[in-house]
């Protein structure tokens, strides 16, 4: 029988605020452990929470951007149960009464366009941490940090539309494109400042009724996202051919076993006995306060994406990779501003550019060389001092000692030849030298042109102007062919 | 009766409290009282009324984003019942 997978996503994003979600501390990540608290974090009796308000901002940026209905009136809640990274005995998140709710995130997938539901948003406290490596591998107790406690996070829960593995890690890419464009979370999943939880569920194809859902944690990366639940999907229809039962369980994919695992020992089944925290009063949103928050939103990776097409003429493809990163679509506005041709500067940046980058690990804002020196570049090409191929060469050269592309050709004396004699006199030179190869020629062995171009543009060591190459070699081998 | 000592005793597990069997039957008995009293609620109209989380009708306290000083470790361990270096220590949990 064919099988269909349904996947829905919960995503954690820790928001990028100076302080914790309900008091002063700092959110500084690598901090020495238990540096980091007060009596509010650490749960003591008789405090307060406070909310901060940027929490509050921020969250509803995303919810705005994300095309949610934004509460009037949401609650805190207490969840209820006891872990020893929570000293409160319960984390404050939101249960009934959530920030946001009915909104949509827009995939672009190979079949088509295809609207994801996000079914809520809402803020909560992130826990503590507990230490069991280094040091402490073998010992017989936990070490609990609680620096991380307190800390803001936003849980996005997406409706179960996902139908493939794929399709979750392109949700992926697109909620972080966005979350990062917002500036409300830095996307880092490896550090797990994003986190994803996947629900996922397998039924007969075209079947309405979803199957029994496992819920899989701990993978930290898009690809993981992907590899775990393809894993999954296998197994589950697995245990169903074999005539099995999918049991509702948590569980942990292995990064380099490469499968997922039940967890074992998982006490009683989830009882949190949510209620609502007297300790902090509603939270009310206005219609002012969401308009202010839509004024402030930047212009979000799907909508630049459009504007580049039409704008730049570009396909949508290098549109989409261009857009996917705020800094690298900066960069790509200010080299055409400085000049350059907009096809070229998309071919060059996803070409060069972006590996360069890649390969140390750099974002386009900290690129060496600046958006108008890829332009100045651009303009030697486009005059015909370098050729295209030489010009990839001085590109490495600017990127690794920060040159500009005038001084790297000046420097090491590339700039093209297109003197018409110099470039005759070569190619006299590589039919002299080569009669076998012109004998073949003649014979009626067209393709040995090629052959006659590689060697002159060897002896001018790749300076000559290549399409005078081409022309005065095809008329000089022509003439040859017509005095035999 | 309104619970069942079963209710109890799972209950008094998910507040990690260990109970006598005298007092699940003490607890069992008295909190079916309470809820009986409660269950008088039930008889007011309560059609078209919000049910209220709290009893203080305000909304919107905030505090700005400012980092303030925390607690000195030594402060942040002081009370507490296991420490090591600079780590609370608590039974060892596996995930």
């Amino acid at each position: 029988m064919e099988y269909e997978a349904v996947i829905g996503l919960e995503v954690h994003a820790q928001l990028l605020t100076d302080s914790k979600i309900f008091c002063g501390c700092s959110t500084k990540f690598g901090g020495e452990p238990n540096t980091q608290t007060c009596p509010v974090c650490l749960g003591m009796p008789g405090v307060l929470p406070v909310l901060n308000r940027k929490v509050v901002e921020y969250a509803l940026r995303t919810a705005v951007a994300l095309n949610c209905a934004i509460a009037e009136k949401s609650v805190f809640a207490r969840k209820n149960y006891f872990y020893p990274d929570l000293p409160k005995g319960y984390q404050i998140s939101m249960f009934e009464r959530p920030l946001a709710e009915h909104g949509w995130i827009e995939l672009e997938l190979a079949g088509g366009k295809k609207r994801i539901g996000i079914t809520r948003i809402h803020m909560e406290e992130d826990a503590g941490k507990l230490v069991h490596s280094g040091e402490f591998a073998r010992a017989d107790y936990s070490y609990v940090d609680l620096n991380r406690t307190g800390v803001p996070l936003m849980e996005i829960v997406s409706e179960p539309d996902l139908r493939a593995p794929e399709e979750a890690a392109e949700y992926m890419r697109q909620l972080r494109s966005i979350l990062v464009y917002l500036g409300v979370c830095d996307g880092n999943m490896q550090e797990g400042s994003l986190r994803c939880d996947a629900n996922v569920s397998v039924m007969p194809k075209g079947s309405t009724k979803f199957g029994t859902r496992a819920e899989l944690k701990n993978m930290n990366s898009f690809r993981n996202v992907q590899r775990a639940l393809e894993y999954e999907i296998v197994r589950q229809k697995k245990v169903i051919e074999s005539g099995g039962e999918v049991i509702q369980e948590t569980r942990l994919w292995d990064d380099e076993m490469g499968k997922t695992g039940g967890m074992r020992g998982k006490e009683d089944a989830h009882d949190y006995r949510y209620l609502p925290d007297p300790d902090l009063i509603p939270l009310k949103v206005d219609e002012d306060w969401i308009g202010q928050i839509r004024q402030s939103l930047p212009e979000l990776p799907g909508r630049k994406k459009g504007r580049f097409v039409l704008q730049y003429n570009i396909p949508e493809y290098d549109a989409g990779v261009l857009t996917q990163d705020q800094g690298l679509a900066e960069y790509f506005e200010a080299v055409i501003k400085a000049g350059a041709a907009s096809k070229w500067a998309s071919n060059w940046m996803m070409g060069e550019l972006m590996r360069e980058l890649n390969e140390q690990n750099k974002s386009a804002g900290d690129c060496p060389v600046k958006p108008e020196e890829l332009a100045g570049l651009y303009r030697l090409i486009e005059k015909g001092a370098i050729s295209s191929k030489i010009a990839k060469n001085v590109f490495l050269e600017m990127f690794r000692n920060g040159k500009s592309a005038e001084q790297v050709v000046r420097e090491q004396g590339l700039t093209q030849v297109s003197d018409d004699s110099v470039i005759r006199k070569m190619i006299e030179e590589a039919i002299a030298e080569n009669p076998k190869q012109l004998a073949e020629y003649l014979s009626g062995k067209d393709k040995m042109s090629g052959f006659f171009v590689g060697q002159v543009m060897k002896k001018s060591q790749g300076k000559a102007n290549p399409q005078m190459v081409n022309q005065i070699l095809a008329e000089a081998l022509k003439k040859l062919k017509e005095g035999k | 009766m309104k619970i069942s000592r079963k209710e109890v005793e799972y209950v008094a597990h998910l507040a990690r409290l260990k109970l006598s069997e005298d007092e699940a039957d003490k607890f069992t008995a008295q909190m079916g009282q309470i809820l009986s009293y409660f269950e008088k609620l039930t008889e007011l109209n309560t059609e078209g009324i919000e049910p209220t989380s709290h009893s203080v009708p305000m909304v919107n306290a905030f505090r700005e984003d400012l980092v303030k000083p925390s607690l000195l470790v030594e402060d942040a361990l002081a009370n507490a019942p296991d420490k090591e270096g600079n780590f609370f220590k608590v039974p060892k949990i596996i995930e």
